[in-house]
């Protein structure tokens, strides 16, 4: 990123004082807008938002126990070709997710064909060895997937990150276009914008497309670690959206291998679970025997094939960092294909030829924790002090195998409103990726996170980071 | 519907009603303080700590007995388990934890009356102090138009039940504290201080305008009791509570199918008010009833408990 300039989404690379021709239009209410107005629809987003305890909480961080996330009134949008190429390779990508996890868990002919080492599976702690052979309803086993786009020019997308454990961030999706259609309905109006309201019902047939037994009517339901974890607005959030029963692991017994739910009435059987708790703390039987959020015996019930986990345990081999830079491989080993969303060029630092490389080259390259996420563990060398670029030296040299790095991208920017008028940050894209028995299914938007400080790089919600709506459109804009 | 769900909502109601009976409570008080001869104020303010039952959490703080302390204590103590800022806490916590029971509006009624709490640091003059109560009241209100907007379903009546069950108990306490105000015997009709008393109580319980249109009489004593005890039309009467709690409660268990002991008490409650003349209630003394309604509260609200498996 130093010196070179980042692709903007609405004004381009800059030649064109016009901006691209497609969001002329965009372009215009963004300079014809005043940006007092800008901020004062901005600001009453952000106060409905937290009067609906849109929040989230920051760990670590007593006085502001609860915050709301960063809104921003500047929309980003996508064209329909854009979206189009977009889902071709997302469907592409989650199909070899499911069946890689299904062939890790199951004959491991990826191994055997020798494509990555078995070690980086078979050692690795994100693979749950006693799966192994238990295949869940349905054979899905990432249902919900978040791949982390990034964009570096016209064309040019990358993935990130795959998400495939329990991605989250689609409340903002769906809260942050209420917001949009309250406070700038004439942009509705300039642009065939596609509706992502339909997200909570594509969940439901997802869920009820896995339950284990042919019941006419599964039961399906939210599991949460409870009203302090940090995503707790989304949990009741999509439970009350689906209409489905928002649960605790204390709601919740399992008996004989079967789930039930303590109700008013009695127990009740339950078909299919989303849960929002990782695997380690989903079952102290099995997992970790501290955790109190768990439902002791739920890992046995799954084994017996008497409900289903959505997402299934273990899917967290899929979308480990150390997995990641093998993903071109795996997407052409299941699809027979070339991936069509490209990865982003990655140095593995357990192979002494990539440190050597890394180590030389710590001032211009993004260095990631393999087990890290939320942005921690992370150094972004153009942006890092002397200091800071010598302490993850000495990391990287005395634990190789924990980090991966990554070139410093120049991250598209799209206009955003700050404290000195619009003015281009850089953003990410999260869709979010539906798979069920009944096929896959992308709803046409997703979570674009934004990083509000002038020159950052950073997204994400817990270093500072804010969301935007993200627009789809229909077909060619209309002319402005 | 989860029984750690119907619980939730129960106990929500429990604290919003407990709130705003608190802010009544206060309110009611300031204006007794203001009318009586001075220094008698801290009579008013010892009285409002005990039907709020704070008199030992009040007297463990090591505040001196005035009129902002106390308010203070009722109002934004996070030491006294019954301030209006903890009714609020754990009403938006137990909110928080059934947003899916609740409907939008009646979530936002709860979060903002904790909003608007959240950054108080004092209560301010007495001024200041009413403009707080107005504001709870008015939350509270909000939250029961809320209500009656929301699915006529379990959630619903879940939640009125709470409310039903803790405005009995109110009222109880209310009377109770003030009792030998009431009595008729020793009455010193139309002294002025046991006038205002008397109002004070009315006030508490939004009853002063209700009281003559009832009674159309000045105020007496033991006409107040009768309306605070036995009168269904006053909403915040003990016979109000009875009578919402009896058929929440069939509600529930024509929904449900569960029936039993809590249903039982609360008929015989509702029973015993109804055919209770108020002589009888005094002839038997005044506090005696008001203990044994009290006490006969914290049964049925065990019976609740047990019978929807909280």
């Amino acid at each position: 990123m130093a010196g070179r300039r980042a692709f903007d989404e609405v004004w381009g690379s800059g030649d064109d004082p016009a901006g691209r021709p497609e969001f002329a239009a965009l372009a215009q209410w963004i300079t014809e807008t005043p940006a007092a107005e800008l901020d004062r629809r901005q600001k009453a987003a952000e106060a409905a938002f937290r009067q609906l305890g849109i929040t989230f909480a920051v760990y670590g961080d007593e006085e502001a126990a609860e915050r709301i996330i960063p809104f921003d009134i500047v929309p980003r949008i996508f064209t329909a070709r854009e979206w189009e190429r977009l889902s071709e390779g997302l469907v592409q990508r989650v199909e070899a997710i499911n069946a890689f996890l299904a062939d890790v868990y199951g004959e491991r002919r990826i191994l055997a064909d020798g494509v990555l080492p078995a070690e980086l599976i078979l050692a690795n702690p994100q693979f749950r060895a006693m799966l192994a052979g238990t295949r869940p309803p349905h054979g899905i086993y990432a249902h919900i997937c978040g791949i982390d786009l990034v964009r570096t020019g016209p064309d040019q997308f990358w993935v990130l990150e795959d998400n495939a454990r329990t991605p989250s961030g689609v409340s903002y999706m769906l809260e942050n276009r209420e917001a949009m259609l309250r406070l700038c309905p004439e942009l509705f109006e300039k642009f065939p914008v596609r509706p992502v309201d339909g997200y909570p019902d594509a969940l439901h047939e997802t869920l009820r497309s896995v339950a284990p037994r042919a019941a006419s009517d599964p039961v399906c339901v939210i599991l949460t670690p409870g009203h302090y974890n940090s995503a707790f607005y989304e949990h009741s959030f999509l439970a009350d959206q689906i209409g489905i029963e928002l649960v605790e692991a204390a709601d919740l017994e399992v008996d004989d291998d079967i789930v039930w739910m303590k109700t008013i009435d009695g127990r009740v059987r339950v078909d299919v679970i989303y849960r929002r708790i990782d695997d380690d703390y989903i079952d102290p039987l099995v997992f970790r025997p501290d955790s109190l959020l768990g439902v002791p015996g739920l890992i046995a019930a799954y084994m017996a094939g008497n409900v289903t986990l959505v997402n299934a345990p273990g899917t967290g081999i899929a979308d480990d960092k150390a997995i990641y830079s093998y993903m071109p491989e795996i997407v052409r080993y299941y699809s027979g294909g070339e991936a069509k969303l490209p990865n982003v060029e990655t140095w593995r630092c357990r192979e002494p030829e990539a440190l050597r490389y890394v180590l030389d080259n710590l001032g211009e390259l993004v260095v990631k924790l393999v087990d890290g996420s939320g942005g921690y563990g992370m150094l972004v060398g153009p942006t890092a002090t002397r200091q800071q670029i010598e302490d993850f030296r000495a990391a990287l040299i005395a634990e190789p195998h924990r980090y991966i790095a990554q070139p410093t991208l120049a991250l598209s920017t799209v206009p955003t409103l700050t404290e000195t008028g619009v003015a281009p940050r850089h953003v990410d894209f999260r869709p979010f990726v539906l798979s069920g028995s009944n096929g896959v299914t992308i709803t046409p938007g997703g979570l674009t996170r934004v990083a509000l400080k002038e020159g950052s790089l950073v997204v994400n919600s817990s270093q500072g980071g804010g969301t935007k709506d993200s627009l789809i459109l229909a077909d060619m804009p209309a002319e402005a | 519907m989860l029984s750690r769900t119907a619980a939730s909502l129960y106990w929500l109601g429990r604290y919003v009603e407990r709130a705003e009976f608190t802010a009544r409570l206060i309110e009611a008080t300031l204006r007794l303080d203001s009318l009586s001869p001075r220094p008698a104020g801290a009579g008013a303010w010892a009285s409002a700590l005990s039907v709020a039952g704070g008199e030992g959490g009040f007297a463990a703080t090591g505040d001196a007995l005035s009129a902002p302390n106390v308010a203070r204590f009722l109002t934004l103590s996070r030491d006294n388990p019954s301030s209006i800022r903890s009714c609020l806490d754990r009403a938006r916590m137990n909110a928080k934890s059934v947003r899916t029971a609740l409907s939008r509006e009646a979530w936002e009624a709860i979060n903002r009356a904790w909003l608007g709490l959240r950054d108080r640091s004092t209560t301010g003059g007495s001024q200041a102090t009413l403009g707080l109560a107005e504001a709870i009241k008015a939350e509270a209100r909000g939250f029961e138009g809320a209500l009656h907007r929301m699915l006529r379903n379990e959630s619903n009546w879940f939640i009125r039940l709470g409310m039903a069950i803790e405005r009995g108990d109110n009222t109880a306490r209310l009377t109770d504290v003030k009792y030998h105000l009431l009595l008729p015997e020793g009455e010193k009709i139309g002294g002025p201080i046991d006038r205002d008393q008397w109002t004070t109580i009315l006030h508490t319980v939004s009853a002063v305008t209700a009281y003559r249109w009832l009674y159309r009489d000045g105020l007496k004593p033991w006409l107040v009791a009768e309306l605070l005890i036995k009168r269904a039309e006053l909403p915040r009467s003990m016979a109000a509570a009875a009578d919402e709690a009896v058929s929440l409660l069939n509600l529930l268990g024509k929904r449900t199918g569960l029936q039993g002991e809590a249903d039982r008490l609360a008929r015989r409650r509702q029973n015993a008010i109804s055919t209770a003349s108020i002589d009888t209630i005094f002839a038997q003394g005044l506090h005696e009833y008001l203990t044994a309604f009290v006490a006969e509260n914290v049964r049925l609200d065990q019976a609740i408990a047990r019978q929807f498996r909280f």
